[in-house]
């Protein structure tokens, strides 16, 4: 029988250590929406989200309060918009249209963002993929909770470089189109390679054609309990440290599996994977950064960082993978700068670069996250910069993404408040140098050898 | 067997146990378990009971330990026992 020590344990890593459930996704296919008429396609598609969404929050809450810990999102996935309105939608106007239907019905059924405004262009475009594209201005800055992400690379076809570089105007342009709210669209908006079809987390989340009709994916967190494991194994050599983390992820896991059990079981949904991601939050204490320095360096950025978030990262996926009967997703740690304070700190103490992020996300998913970047830099050198991010993901045969945030109006030195789990981030500079000639040959950068590797 | 987990954490004070022990009585909830200690200077108690005899909804009983705690200056929590079984138990 359970004791009374484990009990304190579990409620002193909900209490004082921000462990919780990061989010339940609901992943809907809206494939069966398809329809050539605009206005019927939007009804299809609010009607089958609405039907099958209706209870998730109220089932999320529930399971928080009979088991005590906190969920902290309910969300949804769809089906690649671009899949579903190609027949539909003559513009970018139309696509549009579809977006606000998502946010209504999001709104309706209470969720906190719904995602799949989205392309898969890995290799090339089709018509509806270049108008969604284009769309996504318009339809991030119309609506509030729609989150939107284009796959513009994988491992199996290479990068497709006239997405790139399309996405470097379109993340700019949306930069623009919310300028008023310190260019906030772009926090909504995801650039991947090798995206996977089952990631919860958001913005990046989108429920893959390889999908079945609904599934229910969940992703935990918990930075703040494995910091605080670490606390009591300080100075101990690295099998020690290793271990404390595995252990700690082990029990972190254990509680989404049973959140995601439940919540299957209650929503008559089948159960599809977790995602082991340690998920940081603005909140003091729950800092991937955090965890970072107590494994030894004065700051993320410093000489040994990539080295420490590599082996956490591992360790994270060798206890949580015990943990749970399906793992997916992205699993791995984030490494948002806006939503974890300790990475706030370490770039404004002058120890995180742009670079040495770049470096980071070799090790670990997601990639360079939530970074505030000055508004007037170039669509072309957002473009390298999503190329280079994009080339990490091909050639290590990983998931990497790129959400930046140019803040149109401000400059190195300023900072730029989202609010909420979004956090606040200082405008980090990049490099000034140009690629315009690289950027704008046009085409695609080929997929990469699967042998020789070094 | 549907079992929950009662934590109470605060100050310790005469009769905490006996005015939980009366509410789960009357409410035809079965204890299984007690157990107390003492963590940084609180008192932690633990019961593991068993709600199938009861009439009333989960939610019901935990917002009703939740105000009788309030009432005495004690945190009272109710969870589902799987929480813990799936966390230290492999």
């Amino acid at each position: 029988m359970i004791n009374i020590h484990e009990v304190v344990e579990t409620n002193e890593m909900i209490e004082k250590e921000n462990l919780d459930v990061r989010t339940i996704t609901l992943g809907i296919s809206l494939l069966d929406c398809i329809d050539s008429d605009l206005d019927k396609l939007c009804d299809n598609i609010y009607n089958k989200i609405y039907d099958t969404a209706k209870d998730l929050v109220k089932t999320g809450d529930q399971i928080a309060r009979e088991f005590g810990i906190p969920i902290v999102n309910k969300r949804i996935s769809v089906t690649p918009i671009s899949l579903i309105g190609g027949a539909a939608c003559k513009s970018p106007e139309d696509f549009a249209k579809i977006a606000k239907t998502l946010d209504k019905v999001a709104r309706a059924v209470g969720v906190n963002f719904i995602g799949g405004y989205s392309a898969l262009v890995s290799k090339g475009m089709t018509e509806s993929d270049k108008m969604l594209i284009e769309s996504i201005p318009m339809a991030l800055s119309t609506t509030e909770v729609v989150c939107s992400s284009i796959n513009v690379g994988s491992t199996k076809t290479g990068i497709n470089m006239d997405a790139v570089r399309l996405m470097g105007t379109i993340v700019k342009k949306t930069a623009e189109a919310t300028k008023e709210k310190d260019s906030l669209g772009c926090a909504k908006l995801v650039i991947f390679c090798n995206a996977p079809d089952d990631n919860p987390f958001m913005a990046g989340a989108f429920h893959g054609v390889t999908e079945a009709d609904k599934i229910i994916n969940v992703g935990v967190s918990g930075p703040g309990v494995v910091k605080t494991a670490l606390e009591k194994v300080r100075g101990e050599n690295f099998e020690v440290l290793c271990e404390t983390i595995k252990k700690t992820a082990f029990k972190v896991t254990r509680v989404g599996q049973l959140v995601a059990q439940e919540a299957s079981k209650r929503l008559g949904v089948p159960f599809g994977i977790i995602d082991l991601s340690l998920a940081p939050t603005p909140a003091i204490g729950d800092s991937v950064a955090d965890i970072l320095h107590e494994i030894g360096v004065e700051h993320a950025g410093a000489p040994g960082t990539t080295a420490a978030l590599a082996l956490l990262n591992d360790q994270v996926k060798k206890g949580g993978v015990m943990a749970s009967s399906y793992v997916g997703g992205l699993s791995g740690a984030f490494i948002p700068v806006s939503e974890d304070q300790g990475m706030i700190d370490a770039v404004e103490a002058g120890a995180l670069t742009l670079e040495k992020l770049e470096a980071m996300t070799c090790v670990c998913s997601v990639g360079l996250d939530m970074i505030a970047i000055p508004g007037d830099t170039k669509d072309t050198t957002i473009a390298g910069i999503i190329a280079d991010e994009m080339a990490i993901g091909m050639i290590n045969q990983k998931t990497t993404a790129v959400r930046l945030i140019p803040v149109i109006g401000k400059g190195v030195g300023e900072t730029v408040e989202f609010g909420g789990l979004l956090g606040y981030a200082p405008i980090m500079p990049v490099n000034k140098f140009s690629c315009d000639e690289f950027v704008n040959r046009g085409g695609r950068i080929p997929a990469p050898v699967h042998s020789f590797k070094n | 067997m549907n079992k929950t987990i009662i934590t109470v954490v605060g100050k310790d004070t005469v009769g905490i146990i006996a005015k939980v022990c009366t509410y789960l009585a009357e409410s035809k909830i079965n204890i299984l378990d007690i157990s107390q200690t003492i963590v940084s200077g609180y008192f932690n108690m633990m019961m593991i009971v068993d709600m199938s005899g009861t009439d009333k909804q989960f939610n019901t009983v935990a917002d009703d330990l939740e105000s009788l705690g309030q009432g005495i200056g004690v945190v009272i929590k109710c969870q589902r026992e799987e929480i813990f079984d799936s966390m230290h138990r492999v």
